[in-house]
């Protein structure tokens, strides 16, 4: 078994409490349930379900800290682990930087969990896998794809009282679709906390269709050109750049954040006015935990509200020695938008390239946030107001900063999630002047 | 894929809790091992139900994973973690198709239930599958063991001396002139016992050490800040890899010491903070098109991206398309002899050299590992293959590059070390720079991005030279070279001799869907590639 009810839970973790001998103890109980299959050349290849759960025990004398886990709940079990933890804790060096265990919290739920996608049956996944290579099969086209769904609960303790317990789902899917002679690639991406917003069919036809419309790509000097990233495109590079919001280097200097002479760029307007991203654990789009990693409350607020950087990262040691308060880090990114779908987006547009996914995205210089990355899976170019034809993939070498003071337009923002991304995020499709594509790839 | 996550973990990132996988373990318990007895009699146990349950091939991994992480910064220690995962995979073929079930319960009902529960997902996928598995054969060699050659078991080394060792790099930076640093040791001992229905019951001890560190200078008025990454490989070594000796230095005609069998951190932690600072007002790179001189610090990284993956048969063929990509070098280019790189351009696989990553006496299906060439005089000549993608490239027998990194992991193809021959005549990079009239001299590793064919790549480094006129003049700064994979191996013209051979490598390369991470090396020796087109990545944020 690895979900466990709110009162399962809380027996075994009042247990871990109760054997503590420590200054501070902490408990963390978490477990998952995660359905796959994977598909690839129309074959399903792989699929299977692993079940998980874990304990993990925190204890503490003083400034030294000992951490152990066990997949085992009994009685002995949770014995032998505390005293594991404590002798730990005993044997290491003490950590200045420690903070004391949290006080009692009070978390307000959030809606991150849904019965029917918890409920998803192999049947449900092996049909998903059928509806995505049925089409591809009859078209002529080659698929393959990642399906997974997962449902899972949270759950942990202290010695001062504190106690939280959530249960979440999730389901991603991404499919490529090839034509036979490996000239066209098309691709789709869906993320959701509800198995119902998700229909495989429709998706598909997405992957489908840029696989068809990419086939006879055309070569384009590289430069700088207006873009309209798809979501998805655009999402990599957003996610990318928060990891840099963390307040602690940008007070040491070393962060795009960090001003001249010294101090951050916190109030200051670092983009287009009309960039505002927000973190709420409570949006019914797209809801996550209403704590972070280290059981602090999220809340709703601004991270970059009409340009101006709102917000910083500050761990708990850090707040307390800067004398600022420690809020939960943000488990998702809410970007504000308009109302135009990318559709629409390339309708409005003169001319410019679309670019349906970013892809092996990576940071070549801190100081500026400037990324590296490729285009992939569909990317076309746009003449009064209409796709002509498909281009050749690009490279890219661009700072989001500069990225979000070129804006265009902006669209409205769908739910998507990233391979490389911690967060959930509600991203627009958006139109961008002097995007920088510095060299051309080969790649279908 | 999972690689930055590591990475970013190992840096600045990495300030609370850690617990990659499996359970958390006191330090005595990662030098203990499990009886040979034991796991052979859980390996029986599965081979049998598998049998029973109709299977006509069975592999078991009984495994043992064991995982040290020290990670500090400046004069504090900000973890120190120990991991263990113990359970047992089971893989089958039954009715033509594969099946894998894995268990922590090593009871022999428990065996017993992931064997059958592997047949049983076996048979449910035969329904699906259009042609049956077609596994390349492998004689059974009996009670087997193999074990890391290595002279010192870093898991013996007790915390205190690995935490005193940290702090002491951190200090010496920081004295250098760092502003920050951030240093880490990462140790890996895989316990692993295989046994399969061809008769091989095979045990060995794998053991691995990564100590990568971070300097970071900042100037505050100008609010410039500069990092400079240790120039360490990680290594399929014990603790042996951190005496530093003298013999195992190679230093460069400009002063900058690199690494080969054995390491000095503090030694390295200084000169990193010394360039890291120098590195704040070094000119920017005027971009266009130059003779790179590559040390192997810089070069095994490009090797593994432009030529290890795409090599990889899986991705030739399809399997990893939604995900890490294709490749370029498709079936028909070897064929056709493709011409990958120019004639002196030798790159081997391998599974067998000593201390890399990927070193190993049998791969996780049982089969002895070994050493083949990918491209020969410059020629496309053969992939990386497994068990059951032998016969898709007219071969009889595997390459040995199957690894899985758990036991509750199923084993798939992975990339063995991937290394470029060093050249066969005498050379010395001191040598080859007198002959570069316009070029660059990089040293280690930097940015790295590629498409995913594997045409187009970025790379970047840690030190950058500018050469004129046959001598190094000064660093540089804002360096990236942008390549296309068979122009830039075609644009290879003089390769260091193998007094100059030296190992990099990866720690943790990500592959597949459920993601899985492998350890892989790559050698070579200086090498000299003509035109490359270098780009400035300076930018301005107002």
């Amino acid at each position: 078994m690895s979900i466990y009810t709110e009162e399962q839970a809380k027996a075994i973790l009042d247990k871990v409490i109760a054997l503590s001998q420590a200054d501070e103890c902490t408990a963390t109980l978490s477990g998952s349930i995660t359905g796959n299959i994977r598909f690839a050349l129309n074959n399903v290849s792989t699929s299977g379900i692993v079940s998980n759960a874990q304990l993990i025990v925190q204890s503490a004398f003083g400034k030294r800290e000992g951490i152990t886990t066990i997949n085992s709940f009994d009685d002995a079990s949770l014995e032998r682990v505390v005293r594991r933890a404590e002798e730990l804790a005993r044997l290491a060096p003490e950590n200045p930087e420690r903070m004391p265990a949290l006080e009692k919290q009070d978390y307000k739920p959030s809606p991150t969990f849904v019965q029917d996608t918890a409920d998803i049956t192999p049947e449900q996944r092996a049909q998903i896998a059928a509806a995505s290579i049925g089409p591809c099969k009859d078209n002529k086209l080659i698929a393959a794809g990642f399906l997974q769904d997962d449902q899972s609960f949270f759950a942990f303790a202290n010695s001062k009282g504190n106690f939280g317990y959530q249960r979440a789902t999730n389901l991603d899917y991404t499919c490529t679709v090839r034509t036979e002679d490996g000239r066209g690639s098309g691709w789709v991406s869906r993320n959701a906390a509800d198995v119902k917003q998700f229909d495989a069919d429709e998706s598909i036809q997405v992957a489908i269709q840029k696989a068809r419309d990419s086939a006879e790509a055309k070569a384009l000097e590289p430069g700088k050109y207006t873009v309209i990233l798809e979501p998805a495109a655009a999402a990599g590079l957003i996610s990318f750049m928060m990891f840099f919001f963390d307040a602690r280097q940008a007070d040491e200097g070393r962060s795009f954040l960090s001003k001249k002479g010294g101090g951050t760029k916190l109030g200051e307007q670092v983009y287009d006015p009309r960039v505002t991203i927000m973190a709420d654990p409570w949006d019914p789009e797209a809801p996550v935990m209403p704590w972070d990693q280290e059981g602090l409350p999220r809340e709703k607020h601004a991270i970059i509200k009409d340009g101006k950087v709102e917000y910083l990262q500050y761990s708990r040691y850090w707040a307390e020695k800067q004398g600022k308060r420690a809020v939960g880090q943000p488990g998702n990114l809410l970007m504000a938008g308009g109302s135009k779908s990318t559709a629409e987006l390339v309708k409005g547009t003169q001319k410019g390239i679309l670019v349906t996914r970013t892809w092996y995205i990576r940071m070549v210089d801190p100081q500026t946030v400037l990324l590296t990355g490729l285009t992939r899976d569909g990317t076309f170019y746009i003449e009064n107001g209409e796709i002509k034809h498909p281009v050749k993939n690009f490279r890219f070498n661009e700072s989001p900063v500069i990225m979000l003071n070129n804006i265009e337009e902006l669209g409205k923002p769908v739910r998507l999630s990233g391979d490389e991304s911690p967060f959930v995020m509600m991203i627009p499709p958006m139109k961008l002047r002097d995007f920088t594509f510095t060299s051309l790839s080969d790649a279908v | 894929m999972d690689r930055r996550n590591f990475l970013t973990m190992s840096g600045l990132g990495l300030a609370g809790l850690m617990v990659p996988f499996g359970r958390v373990i006191a330090a005595e318990e990662l030098v203990s091992t499990l009886d040979v007895a034991i796991k052979k009699a859980i390996a029986d146990t599965a081979l049998q139900a598998a049998r029973d349950a109709g299977a006509s091939y069975c592999d078991v991994r009984v495994g043992r994973y064991l995982q040290q992480f020290v990670v500090t910064r400046e004069d504090k220690v900000q973890n120190v973690v120990n991991t263990e995962s113990t359970g047992v995979g089971v893989r089958v073929i039954a009715n033509g198709a594969w099946g894998f079930a894995a268990t922590e319960d090593l009871s022999t009902e428990g065996v017993a239930r992931a064997a059958r529960q592997a047949a049983a997902i076996a048979k449910a996928n035969s329904r699906l599958q259009t042609t049956p598995v077609q596994l390349a054969p492998v004689k059974g060699v009996g009670e087997v063991s193999w074990r890391s050659p290595i002279a010192r078991n870093s898991m013996e080394v007790p915390i205190k001396d690995k935490v005193d060792l940290l702090l002491g790099v951190n200090a010496a930076a920081m004295k250098a002139g760092a502003d920050f640093v951030n240093s880490t040791l990462f140790l890996v001992n895989e316990q692993k016992y295989f046994a399969s229905t061809d008769g091989s019951y095979i045990d060995q001890d794998v053991h691995r050490i990564w100590a990568p560190f971070t300097v970071t200078a900042v100037d505050k008025a100008s609010g410039k800040f500069r990092t400079r990454d240790g120039l360490s490989a990680p290594m399929g070594m014990g603790y042996e890899y951190l005496d530093g000796k003298a013999e195992h230095k190679y230093v460069s005609p400009n002063g900058v010491v690199n690494y080969g069998k054995s390491y000095d951190m503090i030694e390295d932690a200084v000169a990193a903070a010394k360039q890291a600072r120098e590195k704040l007002t070094a000119p920017s790179v005027k971009p266009g098109k130059y003779d790179l001189v590559l040390d192997p610090t810089n070069l095994y990284l490009t090797i593994h991206e432009n030529v290890g993956h795409p090599l990889e048969l899986d991705r030739v063929l399809g399997y990893e398309a939604n995900y890490a990509g294709t490749s370029f070098a498709t079936l028909d280019k070897r064929e056709n002899k493709f011409q990958y790189g120019s004639g002196i351009v030798n790159l081997f696989a391998d599974k067998v050299q000593e201390g890399s990553l990927g070193a190993v006496g049998f791969d996780d299906e049982g089969v002895k590992t070994k050493r083949w060439d990918l491209v020969k005089d410059g020629v496309l000549v053969n992939y990386q293959a497994i068990r059951d993608q032998a016969h898709i490239i007219g071969e009889t027998e595997s390459h040995g590059c199957c690894y899985a990194d758990s036991w509750a992991s199923v084993q798939f193809q992975r990339m063995a070390n991937v290394s470029l021959a060093p050249g066969k005549t005498k050379l010395s990079v001191a040598d080859m720079i007198k002959d570069v009239e316009k070029g660059i001299y990089i040293i280690g590793d930097g940015s790295f991005s590629i498409d995913q064919q594997r045409y187009n790549a970025q790379f970047g480094g840690q030190l950058f030279y500018e050469i004129e006129n046959g001598k190094i003049t000064r660093m540089l700064e804002d360096v990236a070279y942008q390549i296309r994979t068979p122009e830039f191996w075609n644009a290879c013209s003089a390769i260091c001799d193998e007094s100059d051979y030296r190992l990099g490598g990866s720690f943790f390369d990500g592959k597949g869907q459920p993601g899985q991470i492998s350890a892989v090396s790559h050698g070579a020796a200086t090498t000299r590639f003509d035109g490359v087109n270098i780009i400035n990545t300076a930018r301005n944020l107002g």
